[in-house]
């Protein structure tokens, strides 16, 4: 007897609303068992995780904060996604757009440079982050070269040539050799959406992003090629979508959308460039595009979802004195179970029994 | 499902309210660490200072760390979080937590901040660490007794004044034993990674270094050096268990006595903002026995130490040589004075290397 | 002389954690398979085989502990990326965030203590051959291991029927399902071997290299040896040099500092991964004779039944 996949004939809309709530609910029963083992009182440490952070606006606006980055680089992610381009070195084109963005601010400090400063930034920013982006791409469609690999070794470049710049040239002279450029102007730093809060921009250029990305998917003819190219790359031939056409765009897009990430965040919640501006942001990300299922919306509540576990996690650890470590297995389970629910969407179980203990029977 | 869910919910919510009342009266106190507590190094260090202080205030604190916080966007939320759930007094315990501190401490008056190793202040927010050069001054004067082949090995992590400064201390001590000595310098750019510095330790030794010093977290030049038999200097913590025949000594971190310090101002309502350097004299650290050595050599090293104890000897006396041969600006009278040395940035002579970034 | 032959020993012991990790990797992704998970199964291999070994005093013990870690983690991406058509990227990269987490609940037991490191092979005689006697007689076993390894994975891929199999499944899976062979059950077998192979290669960081565990002591070679393999282009002779070379590059890098020689270091440290790029953009441009990626390589495959 054997248990196997099988394609349903359709997308399951039962198991699509549902299988949040399975996922969720497995969860639950394996945290409660782990924390019971762990002799933590189960209901007090759910709702450190799940329930506090979500009573406060503090907290609130710290998840808000976090999903930013997340949402904003998930969302270039999935149209390369759909589009069947596969991006993975987000975390380098991240900070290629810090470092382009970071320049200008750089350049400008001490000068009574206006309100310029910003826009700027953030535009050689995104367009640093797309020409990053678009040295895998055209080694994909000129050479055929494996776009996930060559977009994974230059995360690594990135990350060397951001620790050359912050230990050498650009050290604050002010800065005791410490690995930091100085402080960015205020003209240079992402205004603050709250006072005395540190929701930003930021999070409000995501929403926009978010919004931006369900127009483009829903309703127009590039949206419909990137989905068409990524379903049914044949069909999409005789349609007249050129794949690698779209391969580039997208890898541009969410270099772009990658590198405007890493400029809010280093102009924004850090307020100076520095090695380790992003706690894997761009490898994060890739978890929340697919648990957004590559879907604007889907992106958005799932990124707000995984700041909500770091959050947790950290209320958990100063709460009930939870280890770290216990919310990274949390994490890496819950994915796992989330990302195996939504599986039943577009598979379903079957047991198949050889044809001879059928003969049997069941005795 | 729901409505068991809702009954869930009411449930964790009175438990969260119960568990809120019974902590009230005692004062909180937090501290955020950069690396595992685990670490063996620095994190394990400021941990062992933080059960210290539960042990001798236990009945009238409770303490709360966050651990493997980085240095980046999250560190300030993670200093925001402690401040809100109650901590008065907040330990954040890594350089690279200065800006994320000071924006905290201007946005939460009322609660107490001590960042460890930084320059910036403000009235709720005071700075601690130690003159960890003083004890590099006692091992270069050991190892240039121990060294046969007059080559030290060190292992920078990344050239801050507070390497810089323990790199010239062991230098000049080590001159004065023997003029010709060498130092060969590798930088890891890294606090930890225990395989890379392994690495840098074989490299050094294989370079002809015979003693070989650390400014890195990790055990495993230790243990290289005691492998290849060698001999070597712990860093934060006592290492001897990774070499019991390497071990001359080692800077052992300890941060307890200031700590107990500082929360006992803290709850007779003295604590007030402070700059705290402290020496061989405060306690905030010691040197591991001297092991593996004559007993002149250790003779030697602990006139040494007592001498800087008492104050008798600068380990930055002047006149001092930098590398360009000039002499440097003698700021404190005889010797160089604190700001010279929290923001040293210069090799003195005798060190045949270029420092990273000049 | 006695420097170089101090610096091939060096990079040697630097090079076998990498080479035997990457070496699992190629049959997984040969398989058609990305398993994106290294560094967690790494270090849930380095936490385990320290436990292993200081429970029992042995290397030996230590080491299966790894291997059986390693493959249990690869177990779970099995079960979601083969069992469950998961993505495979994002089941990999979940799989690193649990084998951190893992690591350092099973390894916090541990912090602190040390064991007595591998033993190294001494021949009399030979071991004292100048320059070459303590770089081909005087290794410890995971050098020789991590040889014979890469070898017998040479051998598998490119000399045995069921090698032949396993490439098929890697380069059309829907083919290879029609000519009847199990393609989930062979690529379940290159996952948990990438997995054996990773614990292993984690167990090598405490067992033989610093002998003590601390977290996160695999400090990203994972990731290392995923790019190992594809500089290699999915060759086991190419994945020799590229180790070598990159310990090699990482040895060379500090001795340069210690000659006093003034590259900053990251460039140095950029090299492997620009020449990696450009590696594979070359293969792939000239397509003689170089294997490129796997066909099918991270693609979901459900057979129809």
């Amino acid at each position: 007897m054997q248990l196997v996949l099988e394609r349903r004939a359709e997308r399951s809309g039962t198991i699509a609303l549902a299988s949040p709530l399975i996922a969720v609910g497995l969860t639950l029963v394996t945290m409660i068992i782990l924390f019971a083992i762990l002799g933590k009182n189960p209901l007090l440490a759910l709702h450190a995780y799940f329930i506090a952070p979500l009573t406060d606006g503090y907290s609130l606006q710290e998840i808000a904060v976090k999903a930013t980055p997340l949402v904003m680089i998930a969302i270039g992610l999935s149209l390369c996604y759909l589009a069947n381009a596969w991006n993975i070195g987000a975390e380098g084109q991240f900070l290629i757009g810090a470092v382009a963005g970071s320049w200008i601010a750089l350049k400008t400090q001490g000068t009574d440079a206006g309100a310029w400063v910003l826009p700027a930034m953030l535009v050689l920013a995104a367009a640093a982050g797309a020409l990053y982006a678009l040295i895998p791409a055209i080694c994909r469609v000129k050479f055929g070269a494996s776009e996930i690999l060559t977009s994974l070794m230059l995360v690594y470049v990135a990350e060397l040539f951001l620790d050359y710049l912050v230990r050498g040239p650009w050290r604050d002279p002010q800065g005791f050799n410490f690995p930091t450029t100085a402080e960015f102007d205020p003209v240079a730093t992402v205004p603050l959406l709250i006072e005395g809060g540190r929701l930003h921009l930021g999070s409000a250029i995501a929403l926009l992003v978010v919004g931006g990305a369900a127009i483009l998917l829903g309703r127009t003819i590039k949206g419909f090629g990137i989905r068409v190219v990524g379903a049914a790359p044949r069909a999409a031939r005789f349609g007249g979508f050129n794949a690698n056409q779209l391969i580039i765009l997208t890898f541009a897009v969410s270099g772009a959308l990658a590198g405007l990430a890493g400029i809010i965040e280093v102009a924004g919640p850090v307020g100076h460039l520095q090695p380790g501006i992003s706690p894997g942001y761009g490898f994060t990300a890739i978890i929340v595009a697919f648990l957004g299922r590559l879907n604007p919306l889907g992106i958005l509540v799932a990124g707000l979802f995984l700041a909500l576990t770091f959050i947790g996690g950290e209320q958990a650890q100063i709460a009930m004195k939870i280890p770290l470590d216990v919310t990274k297995v949390f994490q890496g389970i819950l994915l796992f179970y989330v990302l195996a629910c939504d599986s039943l969407i577009l598979y379903r179980f079957k047991l198949v029994l050889p044809s001879r203990q059928v003969a049997r029977g069941a005795g | 499902m729901r409505k068991s869910l809702l009954a869930l919910t009411a449930g964790l919510l009175l438990a969260g309210s119960l568990s809120a009342a019974s902590a009230a009266d005692k004062l909180k106190v937090g501290f955020i660490y950069v690396g595992p507590i685990g670490d063996l190094g620095w994190t394990y260090q400021h941990d062992l200072g933080r059960q210290a202080l539960v042990k001798e205030l236990g009945d009238k604190i409770e303490t709360t760390y966050l651990e493997n916080v980085p240095e980046g966007p999250d560190a300030e939320r993670a200093i925001e979080q402690l401040a809100r759930a109650g901590n008065k007094l907040i330990f954040t315990t890594s350089f690279g937590y200065m800006d994320s501190t000071l924006k905290v401490a201007k946005k939460y008056p009322n609660v107490h901040f001590e960042h460890a190793t930084g320059y910036k202040r403000n009235p709720n927010m005071s700075t601690y660490s130690a003159k960890w050069y003083q004890g590099r001054y006692i091992q270069g004067l050991i190892a240039a007794r121990m060294s046969k082949s007059g080559v030290l090995g060190y292992i920078g992590s990344f050239p801050i004044p507070e390497v810089v400064s323990g790199i010239n201390a062991t230098m000049l001590a080590a001159q004065t034993i023997n003029p010709n000595i060498k130092v060969k310098i590798i930088w890891a750019n890294t606090w930890f990674d225990p395989g890379k510095e392994a690495d840098a330790a074989k490299a050094l030794i294989d370079q002809g270094a015979d003693v070989i010093m650390q400014h890195t977290d990790s055990p495993a030049a230790m243990q290289i050096a005691s492998e290849r038999g060698k001999l070597a200097f712990g860093q934060d913590s006592e290492m001897i268990k990774f070499g019991p025949k390497t071990q001359l000594t080692s800077i052992i971190d300890t941060w307890g006595p200031y700590y107990i310090e500082r929360v006992k101002a803290e709850l007779a309502g003295t604590w007030k903002s402070e700059d705290t350097w402290g020496g061989l004299d405060s306690h905030m650290f010691v040197m591991a026995p001297y092991t593996n050595m004559p007993d002149d050599v250790k003779k030697m090293a602990e006139d040494a130490q007592a001498a800087i104890t008492a104050g008798k000897l600068h380990p930055f006396k002047c006149p001092i040589v930098g590398q360009d041969g000039k002499p440097v600006e003698c700021k404190g009278g005889d010797h160089l004075d604190d700001s010279q040395i929290l923001g040293m940035n210069f090799y003195v002579k005798g060190i045949d290397d270029k420092l990273p970034g000049k | 002389m006695e420097l170089v032959e101090a610096i091939i020993l060096a990079v040697l012991a630097a090079s076998t954690p990498l080479l035997i990790a990457a070496a699992g990797e190629l049959v997984t992704e040969r398989s058609g398979v990305l398993n994106l998970g290294v560094e967690g199964m790494m270090i849930v291999g380095a936490a385990c085989g320290f436990a292993g070994a200081w429970l029992t005093g042995s290397t030996f013990i230590g080491a299966l502990f790894g291997i059986v870690a390693g493959t249990l983690m690869s177990l779970i991406f099995a079960l979601m990326a083969l069992g469950l058509a998961v993505n495979q990227v994002a089941t990999g990269l979940a799989l690193t965030i649990l084998g951190i987490g893992l690591s350092g609940l099973i390894g916090a037991g541990f912090v602190g203590e040390r064991i007595t490191p591998a033993m190294h092979l001494h021949i009399p005689g030979l071991t004292d051959i100048p320059l070459i006697g303590r770089v081909l007689f005087g290794e410890d076993g995971f050098v020789y291991v991590s040889v014979a390894l890469i070898v017998g994975v040479w051998w598998f891929l490119g000399r045995t029927r069921a090698g032949l199999i396993l490439r098929a499944c890697g380069d059309n899976h829907v083919s290879a399902h029609a000519l009847g062979y199990p393609v989930l059950r062979i690529r379940t077998f290159a996952v948990m071997f990438g997995g054996a192979c990773a614990g292993l290669a984690g167990a090598y960081l405490p067992l033989a290299y610093t002998p003590f565990f601390i977290p996160g002591m695999t400090a990203g070679r994972g990731w290392i040896a995923l790019a190992l393999v594809v500089f290699s282009s999915w060759r086991p002779g190419r994945l020799v040099i590229g180790a070598y070379l990159f310990g090699a590059v990482t040895i060379l890098q500090l001795h340069a500092q210690g000659w006093g020689v003034g590259i900053p270091s990251q460039f140095m440290s950029a090299l492997p991964y620009l020449a990696t790029v450009l590696v594979l953009v070359l293969l792939s441009r000239a397509r003689t004779g170089g294997s490129t990626a796997p066909a099918a390589l991270g693609t979901v495959f459900v057979p129809d039944r």
